[in-house]
């Protein structure tokens, strides 16, 4: 059942308040990439959301048809820009070692496959949940022996969009059980924390509203199986860390820096909310 | 203390406000005339598409068809400068289409213009709403 | 020159003789439109691709002039005729005297 979040709407803010209307998201249209990639974009909630949301949904769903289209053609989305820059530096020998990411992991199509989908994931050396960011940069500075990327910067931000490339239309499938279960955790309380003074948790729009409209801004379940995204309104790559810095910031609030360790455990948390949805990185969207 | 050049002032730029939108328009209109040279345009032989509703106005798809044509302008006639593209077609070109990608600063008409072969014009206007959300990201 | 300027083109590579076919070219460009300003109040000064030709063995298919309202990473959708086997040569020309050249060969029969 969905429920409408009373207090949230004492916040002042226009959140439509009508119950849902049946249509709030695309259920016609499917995402299919090049005519080849078929992407699951609903799915059944994951286990830990039972009760919670009747099913998860990709972002892309609750999108137009103009910008749904721009993602079904790889030359018609503008990331793909990114990653033949990527490609370039994949192939480069970078650091003082004298490798290149090809020297230990060739053609990424083929090592990087299924590598997204299970991204942010526990690393057994380093004993903490490791981001996809951070494990590119582990390879960085120990393997090739080069200056640590910046954590936002376009060549890491490119870098995941090619990685995740590899994994396009396999299913999200991050870890929550385990050694990754306090980071989750942690991740949750911070995904239903309210932030700012606007007084909004992550829950408040994308699992309290989504599909209503917040001003002219269509909420969608905040799903991360499309991130790195193009988005339209910046015309360029926007990383998971970005997007959610942006989000707290909207509430008022000060928000943790990107690349922090409360922003690796909302990650983790907010993937696992996407367990099943198709990896569509690098997707477009508004 | 309030000078009575700056209350004056403060006046104009009310008064420049207002009109900003009409001195858009005339922008356009001035656009229109630099193509056509003040000619008549036919409400056929040129098809403009565009969405009714633009999600952000940074990347609106847009085509335009207008067979036999030598070329095609699009303006806009809400942005700071309203002319957008101007395609002229070549001997090989395979049709007289083309598609591309604009910027729309707010929700205004776009407008095609064709220039035929025989020296006529023909236009075609669709309104285009763009939205303005909330969520900075 | 702009930096990291990559052109993309998708022509088929084989046609019939006197075949249409649909082309589709992108390039990485900011497309600053000279309209916004920075942190400290400075115009950004305009730079963009304002011309953007594609011909085949020397014949024009398209010739585009391009405004400041043609968004980030310009994009083109045309059709051209393509007669016999040759080359297709896609030009951007940048503000800043940049000129990025892209070519694709079709075979025909």
């Amino acid at each position: 059942m969905r429920r409408l979040n009373v207090a949230a709407l004492a916040t002042g803010l226009a959140v439509c308040a009508a119950a849902p209307a049946l249509a709030d998201f695309d259920e016609v249209d499917e995402l299919v990439i090049n005519g080849e990639i078929e992407m699951t974009t609903r799915a059944e909630a994951p286990e830990h959301l039972n009760g919670v949301l009747p099913e998860i949904i990709s972002g892309w769903r609750f999108r137009t048809d103009e910008t749904q289209q721009l993602q079904m053609d790889d030359f018609d989305n503008p990331a793909m820009l990114a990653v033949d820059q990527a490609t370039e530096v994949w192939n480069t020998a970078l650091g003082s070692e004298g490798q290149s990411c090809a020297s230990c992991h060739d053609d990424p199509a083929v090592s990087m496959e299924g590598v997204r989908a299970v991204y942010p994931k526990w690393d057994e050396e380093r004993e903490q949940v490791q981001t996809l960011e951070m494990q590119i940069n582990e390879c960085v500075t120990e393997r090739l022996g080069a200056e640590a990327w910046e954590y936002d910067g376009d060549r890491m931000i490119d870098m995941t969009a090619l990685i995740s490339t590899a994994s396009r239309g396999m299913p999200v499938d991050v870890a929550i059980d385990g050694p990754a279960q306090s980071t989750w955790e942690q991740g949750r309380e911070i995904y239903y924390t309210r932030y700012g003074q606007l007084e909004l948790a992550c829950a408040n729009c994308h699992e309290d509203n989504w599909g209503n409209y917040i001003r002219a801004d269509h909420l969608s379940q905040g799903q991360t199986n499309g991130f790195p995204v193009y988005r339209l309104r910046n015309a360029r790559l926007n990383s998971t860390h970005q997007r959610f810095y942006g989000c707290i910031r909207d509430t008022r609030a000060e928000t943790f820096p990107v690349g922090s360790p409360e922003f690796v455990a909302l990650e983790l948390y907010v993937a696992s909310r996407g367990n099943g949805l198709s990896v569509e990185a690098p997707s477009v969207r508004n | 203390m309030f000078e009575r050049r700056e209350v004056l002032a403060l006046g104009l730029g009310a008064a420049a406000l207002t009109i900003l939108p009409r001195a858009a328009w005339a922008a356009a209109d001035e656009a229109v005339q630099a193509f056509t040279g003040g000619a008549e345009m036919a409400d056929t032989g040129v098809t403009l598409t565009a969405p009714e509703i633009a999600e952000n106005g940074n990347t609106v798809p847009i085509s335009v068809s207008a067979p036999g044509a030598e070329e095609v302008t699009i303006l806009a006639d809400g942005n700071p400068n309203p002319e957008v593209a101007t395609f002229k077609f070549g001997p090989l070109a395979g049709s007289h289409e083309a598609s591309t990608r604009i910027r729309l600063a707010e929700t205004q008409d776009v407008i095609a213009i064709a220039r035929m072969p025989d020296g006529s014009f023909a236009r075609a206007v669709q309104n285009v709403k763009v939205t303005i959300g909330g969520c900075g990201g | 020159m702009a930096e990291n300027v990559t052109p993309r083109v998708r022509v088929p590579s084989t046609a019939e003789a006197g075949e249409t076919v649909t082309i589709k070219t992108l390039i990485s460009h900011q497309m600053e439109s000279g309209q916004r300003r920075d942190s400290s109040g400075n115009v950004i000064p305009r730079s963009i691709i304002n011309r953007f030709v594609a011909t085949f063995n020397g014949e024009t298919v398209i010739d585009v002039t391009l405004e400041p309202a043609i968004s980030t990473n310009p994009y083109f959708e045309f059709q051209a005729k393509v007669p016999e086997s040759g080359d297709f040569v896609f030009t951007w020309y940048d503000d800043d005297g940049s000129v990025y050249e892209e070519t694709a060969s079709v075979s025909v029969g």
